[in-house]
């Protein structure tokens, strides 16, 4: 049977007990954070080189993009570069889907082309939405080498040029809102000369004057 | 010996935690949408039952009774964060899918349950083993409920896929895993009880 309790062992108890954990977890830290974040490196460069042509080396970018409402919306990027020469942006890019946060990474060339697009991350409905995180279907292969100047990046049924996955409008939906975005945000880093052709609702000119140089 | 062996069979089938104690329902009903899913949240949890059932019956006889609960919580939450670390960098993806489940071992009751009902008041040896029986006992409950949700929501079984198209969604959402669970449970008590 346990023994008698009093504050004196009470204490002296918790605070050894307490004390070997987290000796033992910094110990665990420090061993696995290397293959952590090897691990999380080779995630992001698998989906780089999925979504892009090859390239040599990337580097990591943050941007703010502000759309008419004034409200800023900060994006991720990654440049993909040859040398000197640019290949071009993968864009990670976040909108609400049916289920929550759907964040897709997409591949744009230096020349504007969308070269193909990825999921990271996905909470849709097994077997209807989350049908949008399996590459090769028909749905995934109509963004490959798609120029978004020349297409409306909006739904069919929303009177654009995109196909929707069956039975999830929604997912589809929101998955073209993703790409969009991250078309602006492109055009943003090069300097927003390549105009989307969705007409309407083009956002705000980009702030990331700046970043003009990038564009060949 | 033979003791010994029953206290690993008894894990199975007289404490199934899944089929008999209905312990830890919550990642069981959420994890099991393949058979896959279903074998490494079990695993994950036999990983931190039997470490943490080891060191709590070692440490029992020497930890006052009013402290006992959050002594034993903050062994079995280091063990978890643990086996976080160990998860996130050999195996990410698998780290992703069962996601938030992992975490919520600490509060999984089979581990509490097994640590108040059996390892505080057992030695170390008989605690591993029993760790080790119910552990297994939840990885292989996981597993059949996974595999049967798997066959009949995405008709495949282990990622190897027989039918063309898709299975019977309904299966893979929560509905699914409610009725799996009534009926092989059951099944599991008609073919114990007997």
């Amino acid at each position: 049977m346990a023994v008698k309790s009093n504050l004196l062992n009470m204490s002296l108890m918790l605070t050894l007990t307490c004390l070997v954990c987290s000796g033992i977890l910094g110990g665990a830290y420090v061993i696995t954070k290397e293959p952590i974040e090897a691990a999380k490196a080779a995630k992001i460069n698998k989906a780089n080189a999925a979504v892009l042509p090859a390239f040599e080396t990337s580097e990591r970018g943050e941007t703010v993009l502000k759309d008419e409402a004034g409200v800023e919306t900060p994006y991720v990027y990654y440049k993909a570069v040859n040398g000197e020469e640019l290949v071009g942006y993968a864009i990670e890019s976040n909108v609400s889907g049916f289920g929550g946060n759907l964040k897709i990474l997409v591949g744009i060339t230096a020349d504007g082309l969308i070269y193909d697009t990825d999921v990271l991350d996905n909470n849709e409905t097994p077997g209807l939405g989350a049908k949008c995180a399996e590459s090769g279907s028909l749905f995934r292969t109509q963004w490959q080498k798609l120029d978004p100047r020349e297409r409306i990046l909006t739904l069919k049924k929303d009177g654009g040029d995109i196909d929707a996955i069956t039975a999830s409008t929604i997912t589809s939906r929101a998955y073209t809102q993703a790409v969009y975005n991250a078309v602006q945000v492109f055009d943003a880093l090069t300097g927003g000369e390549a105009d989307a052709a969705t007409g309407a609702s083009v956002p705000a000119e980009n702030n990331n004057k700046e970043e003009s140089s990038d564009e060949q | 010996m033979n003791s010994k062996l029953k206290l690993i069979t008894d894990g199975f089938i007289k404490n199934n935690p899944t089929f008999v104690l209905l312990l830890g329902m919550c990642p069981t009903l959420a994890t099991t949408t393949s058979a896959v899913n279903g074998l490494s949240m079990g695993l994950a949890t036999l990983f931190v039952l039997v470490l943490s059932n080891i060191v709590i019956s070692a440490i029992a006889p020497l930890t006052p009774d009013k402290v006992h609960i959050p002594v034993y919580i903050v062994v079995i939450a280091s063990f978890v964060t643990l086996l976080q670390f160990i998860m996130r960098a050999y195996t990410p993806a698998m780290y992703e899918t069962l996601g938030l489940f992992i975490p919520l071992i600490v509060v999984n009751c089979i581990v509490l349950g097994r640590a108040e009902a059996f390892a505080s008041k057992n030695g170390v040896w008989a605690s591993c083993l029993d760790g080790i029986g119910v552990g297994l006992g939840f990885t292989l409950s996981l597993t059949i409920l996974g595999a049967v949700r798997e066959i009949l929501g995405s008709g495949s079984v282990f990622g190897w896929k027989f039918i063309t198209g898709d299975g019977m969604l309904a299966f893979v959402m929560a509905p699914g895993a409610f009725l799996c669970l009534g009926y092989l449970m059951v099944l599991f008590n008609k073919l114990v009880k007997k």
